[in-house]
């Protein structure tokens, strides 16, 4: 497989050169590099979910390395590994299930789910997860059944395109690896869709006649907000401009070209403006496990404004920014700093530094992130919904392994 | 007169920190200034004083004047005395007007230059007086504290250093500009000097005295009462010196202005300091109702911004795309009035040129910085008053008056002024207002430029050094310190603990849109401090390594609130937040009774095309044409109010106070004893 080969090396090049702009272009390329990976590799006939595993995770490796501040790699590649698990396991237990143990498919939930097209058991989790149905009592008992149910049903009513002939032990390597990658695809779909799904949700937060503080530029926040506004709600919209990259400017003028009212203002003006905005929106880099936020630099003067005025402080964060890891000394581990050229123009100061002497040295500090501790966080709003921020570990848990935390092969870090 | 007289007024304090209370004679004999600590209740039965309790900052609280006061030679309230000395010692280069105005300059700045090294020269020759002065009063160091009130009374000055020289054999009878001729053991040089001088000291003395009974004002009921008996005694002395020319007797601990005695117009002087004090003194409540500052201008009402339009000579636009929240204040579209106030130069009558040219540099903001405008303006308006005459058929006081208004007016529409601007200008115009009626109009004008240097000297160069001197005990080595934008008095502190060889290093926080911190990176870096400079979003990022946090103020205000460049609440919020302490400095001539709680009811609008355009970043340019946008405006915000909560310290020329003691200040100390 040179040309998978060939393809890993060039989005490694990328990322280290840092050529991908947000975490969410990054987590779909790095999640469609994934599913080419997981096609191309060769699967033995025993033990074929280990096989992927390591496959994925020796990419996975080397896609971190190449950028451990951008989250969301090492976030799409664990959840890959949670999928290859997760469908190995429900291989599995239909294989069993095959094998003799009749179940009784008389469930009402069998009958309808029937009628769209059951593909494996994380999807029917991720769908489960998708409809916001709440952890009830009920589901919980289902689990088990369901899990059991969903392969039996499809190979006995035979409504499923043919996909799963699970009881064949000679297809079953192509069938994993099948399911794998529809799962994978179906995660793909989740992360391009995440956007109108947290947008969905807008109008429940936003009321007529708010005013709204963001700063810098997200598309998730630009969507969220234009949906509200397609709704007939009329609000306002103060953007501080997001130093040093001024991405603050490109939204306000989407805002405004969709209708908004939009003001720009400083970023040193948050706190002047803060006391009179209803709620801050801002998009976020990652979410940790804790529920603190890697965020771009400066929301961390935001959301203690924020809190100073009681304002609530919400984070819209689609699915694949939610980050199994947790955070330590986050300022400097999670972070990055670019290019002093964005502050001050190359050789501005050579004149008065160079003196023999040595004296008066000057750095230039250009972080790219900030952290938000999760005390400052009054909500984050994902595609599942919104939640608090001491809620965030449970909301990880289904996404990933226990098992995946740890990424490279030697027991180090993860990222 | 007998030292034993004077003896419980020279109380005097070995130890800088804590100040005198009371006052001094210049003749005060130095071992005398060893005696003892300072107690305010022995302090002569004019003076005394609201006892100096203030445990926080060590303050000294001038007594108020009395006639008998220009004799003596007065101590300043808000100078420790070795630093004073020094200070002035070294003030003489000038460099420290420099301060103010930041190194890279517009051409259209010439003219500042141009005023500072004027200023500088005028500056110069005042320090060196001083600074002889204080060499000689070295031995003593008090009497160096003990600064005359007005630095223009060269006689009384030398006389002092005379006196100290001489080791207390001068303590007779202090020089007094009032009268030539009653100067007893005074050289003849002094002599001379002092009939060169006579014209503008003895205006300005009429006046001291009279603010001095003033600063009494704000006191409880026993210092109005006192004020009320002082009042009175001076009107008897004032008739008593018109009927006999000596009332030398002098049997009261309050040297009778009387020892002064003779010429006529120390006569008519007496006279008028006395009406004066009980306009001065008698109706407090009336005054003070008076002083309340008149609303400020709310630009959403139509009718009166219509009149105002009218008025005014700076033709402005208004601005598209105004933002709801702001109405109230003016916004105008910038750089359309700039070439057509400049083609109007030459023939602007109401306005004098100098006046004129501040407000341009206001305009274009070639000046900016709360001292540099403040003092642009000030010697602006010396400028004017230099070559002020008095229409026929007017009276000065009047006429000086308004025409200063109109030149207020100007400024204010050329740029809003700021807290410490309107200060320094109610000080002015407070010293119009006390002008004798019989002075002359060439003395006027003399001892109104003598005040405004002043005004300058005292409030703003000399508190700037106080400032440092205090400040800098609070660096430490091995201490990162964070600054934000670019503060004078921030810079004079860091640079002058590079002076003392501490080892720390800066990290300089700046932000958009004017980026003034690059101006103090710059003067820092050729100093050869080692620095950090990052924008404001980072701060948080920063603020893990810093142990101190150093803020400039345009104001402070009278519930603690810093209103100041806007970001420095963000500083401040986060500094507390990191718990690192944040230090604020400023003068106090900038405190304010006003009180504000948001950034939005009061504040000032910048540009907003200077947000659009990135400076250096050409590839942000996605708000080009902004203005013809519907739904966009842009926000300039110019200043934001700091919650006193997040300031640890303010560090001001009355000491090192808490945000809760700035009221104590602005009240105790009176405005006209804050202002000078």
């Amino acid at each position: 497989m040179p040309d998978v080969q060939a393809l890993v090396n060039d989005f490694v090049n990328q990322l280290k050169k840092r050529k991908i702009e947000g975490s969410q272009a990054t987590a779909k390329q790095t999640a469609e590099l994934l599913r080419s990976v997981i096609s191309q590799q060769r699967v033995p006939h025993t033990n074929q979910a280990a096989a992927l595993i390591n496959a994925v995770r020796a990419v996975g490796e080397q896609l971190i390395a190449a950028n451990p501040v951008e989250l969301a790699v090492g976030n799409i590649v664990r959840r890959t590994l949670h999928i290859i698990r997760e469908e190995d396991l429900s291989l599995a237990t239909a294989a069993m299930a095959g094998l003799g143990l009749s179940v009784a498919s008389d469930d009402e939930d069998d009958m309808e789910r029937s009628d769209h097209p059951v593909l494996s058991a994380a999807a029917v989790a991720a769908a489960a997860r998708s409809t916001l149905r709440p952890p009830s009592l009920q589901t919980l008992l289902e689990d088990m059944p369901d899990s059991a149910a969903v392969p039996h049903t499809s190979s006995s009513g035979g409504d499923s395109e043919g996909k799963s002939r699970s009881v064949d032990k000679g297809s079953r390597g192509r069938k994993l690896k099948h399911d794998v990658i529809e799962a994978v695809n179906e995660l793909i779909q989740d992360i391009s869709t995440c956007y109108e799904q947290i947008a969905e949700q807008a109008v429940e937060h936003i009321h007529q006649n708010e005013v709204i503080l963001t700063l810098g530029s997200s598309k998730t926040v630009l969507e969220f907000l234009c949906a509200a506004k397609d709704k007939k709600r009329s609000f306002k919209v103060f953007v501080a401009e997001g130093a040093p990259r001024y991405q603050g400017h490109l939204l306000a003028k989407d805002l405004a070209a969709r209708g908004l009212q939009t003001t720009v203002i400083t970023d040193s003006a948050v706190f002047a403006m803060i006391s009179r905005v209803n709620m801050v929106i801002v998009g976020a880099h990652a979410v940790m496990a804790n529920g603190g936020v890697i965020a771009p630099v400066g929301l961390n003067m935001v959301a203690l404004a924020a809190q100073r005025h009681a304002v609530p402080f919400v984070i819209l964060a689609g699915s694949h920014k939610l980050c199994p890891l947790y955070p330590h000394n986050p300022e400097v581990l999670l972070n990055e700093l670019r290019s002093p050229s964005e502050l001050l123009d190359f050789g501005e100061f050579s004149d008065c530094m160079d003196s023999a002497s040595g004296a008066g040295s000057l750095h230039i500090v250009n972080p790219t992130f900030d952290y938000v501790p999760p005390k400052l966080v009054s909500l984050f709003i994902t595609d599942t919904g919104g939640h608090n921020p001491s809620y965030m570990y449970r909301l990880i848990a289904d996404y990933y392994s226990a098992d995946d935390l740890v990424v490279k092969g030697r027991p180090t870090t993860g990222s | 007169m007998d030292p034993s007289r004077r003896a419980p007024r020279s109380a005097i304090d070995p130890v800088p920190k804590f100040r005198q209370v009371g006052f001094f004679t210049p003749g005060a004999p130095p071992e005398r200034s060893q005696s003892g600590p300072p107690d305010p209740t022995h302090s002569p039965p004019v003076s005394d004083v609201s006892p100096s309790a203030n445990s926080l900052s060590p303050v000294m609280i001038p007594p108020p004047r009395h006639l008998s006061d220009n004799l003596a030679i007065h101590a300043r309230p808000t100078l420790a005395s070795p630093l004073r000395a020094e200070s002035l010692a070294a003030g003489g280069g000038g460099s420290s007007f420099g301060d103010f105005f930041p190194a890279p300059m517009s051409p259209a700045t010439q003219a500042s230059s141009s005023y500072s090294s004027r200023m500088a020269a005028g500056e110069g020759s005042f320090f060196d007086r001083h600074g002889v002065r204080g060499d000689k009063g070295n031995n003593n160091g008090k009497v160096a504290s003990s600064f005359p009130r007005g630095g223009f009374d060269l006689t009384a000055m030398k006389k002092v250093s005379g006196g100290g020289g001489g080791g207390g054999s001068g303590a007779g009878v202090p020089a007094s500009e009032l009268t030539t001729v009653s100067v007893v053991n005074d050289s003849l040089a002094i002599h001379e000097k002092e009939k060169a001088n006579r014209g503008g000291g003895s205006a300005v003395e009429a006046k001291d005295q009279s603010t001095g009974s003033k600063q009494q004002k704000p006191k409880t009921t026993k210092a109005e009462r006192r004020a009320l008996q002082e009042s009175q005694r001076a009107a008897k002395a004032a008739a008593k010196a018109e009927g006999n020319k000596a009332s030398g007797t002098a049997t009261s601990a309050n040297a009778k202005p009387a020892k002064a005695v003779k010429p006529t117009p120390k006569v008519d002087n007496a006279a008028v300091a006395a009406s004066e004090k009980k306009g001065g003194d008698c109706p407090p409540e009336k005054d003070r109702k008076k002083d309340v500052p008149q609303p400020r201008m709310q630009y959403d009402d139509k009718s009166r911004v219509e009149k105002a339009k009218r008025r005014a000579m700076v033709k402005q636009t208004e601005a598209r795309n105004r933002v709801e929240l702001f109405r109230h204040l003016p916004q105008y579209e910038h750089g359309s009035q700039l070439p057509d106030l400049e083609s109007k130069f030459f023939h602007l009558d109401p306005v004098h040129p100098t006046v004129y040219k501040v407000g341009l540099q206001y305009l274009s903001g070639d000046i900016c910085g709360a001292n540099a405008r403040c003092i642009a303006m000030l010697q602006a308006f010396q400028e004017a008053i230099k070559d002020y005459r008095v229409p026929p058929e007017k009276t000065l006081v009047r006429d000086l008056t308004a025409k200063i208004g109109s030149y207020v007016s100007f400024l204010n529409e050329c740029r809003p002024i700021s807290i410490s601007m309107g200060n320094a200008i109610r000080f002015l115009k407070s010293r119009i207002a006390k002008l004798p009626l019989t002075v002359s109009e060439s003395e006027a004008k003399v001892s109104l430029q003598s005040d405004i240097e002043r005004f300058i000297s005292e409030k703003i160069i000399l508190a700037n050094k106080v400032i440092v001197k205090h400040a800098v005990t609070k660096i430490r080595d091995g201490d990162v310190l964070l600054t934000y934008g670019s503060s004078s008095a921030v810079e004079m502190i860091l640079l002058h603990a590079h002076e003392l060889g501490k080892q720390f290093r800066v990290v300089v926080v700046d932000s958009r849109p004017k980026l003034r911190g690059q101006i103090l990176l710059r003067r820092l870096l050729e100093k050869g401090l080692n620095c950090e400079y990052t924008h404001i979003n980072a701060v948080s990022y920063i603020m893990h390594e810093v142990t101190r946090v150093f803020l400039g103020a345009s104001s402070v205000l009278s519930n603690g609130t810093v209103y100041s460049r806007v970001g420095t609440a963000c500083v401040a919020m986060v500094a507390h937040e990191f718990r690192v302490p944040v230090i604020v400095c400023c003068e106090a001539y900038k405190f304010h009774e006003r009180v504000q709680l948001d950034s939005i009811c009061s504040n000032e609008l910048g540009d907003p095309d200077i947000i659009s355009n990135v400076r250096g970043r050409e590839g942000v340019n996605y708000l080009d044409g902004w203005a013809n946008v519907e739904n966009l405006q842009l926000l300039n915000l110019i200043y934001d109010a700091t919650p006193s909560d997040y300031v640890s310290m303010i560090v001001t020329d009355y000491g090192m106070v808490p945000p809760t003691s700035v009221p104590v200040i602005v009240r105790e100390y009176g405005r006209e004893q804050v202002w000078i």
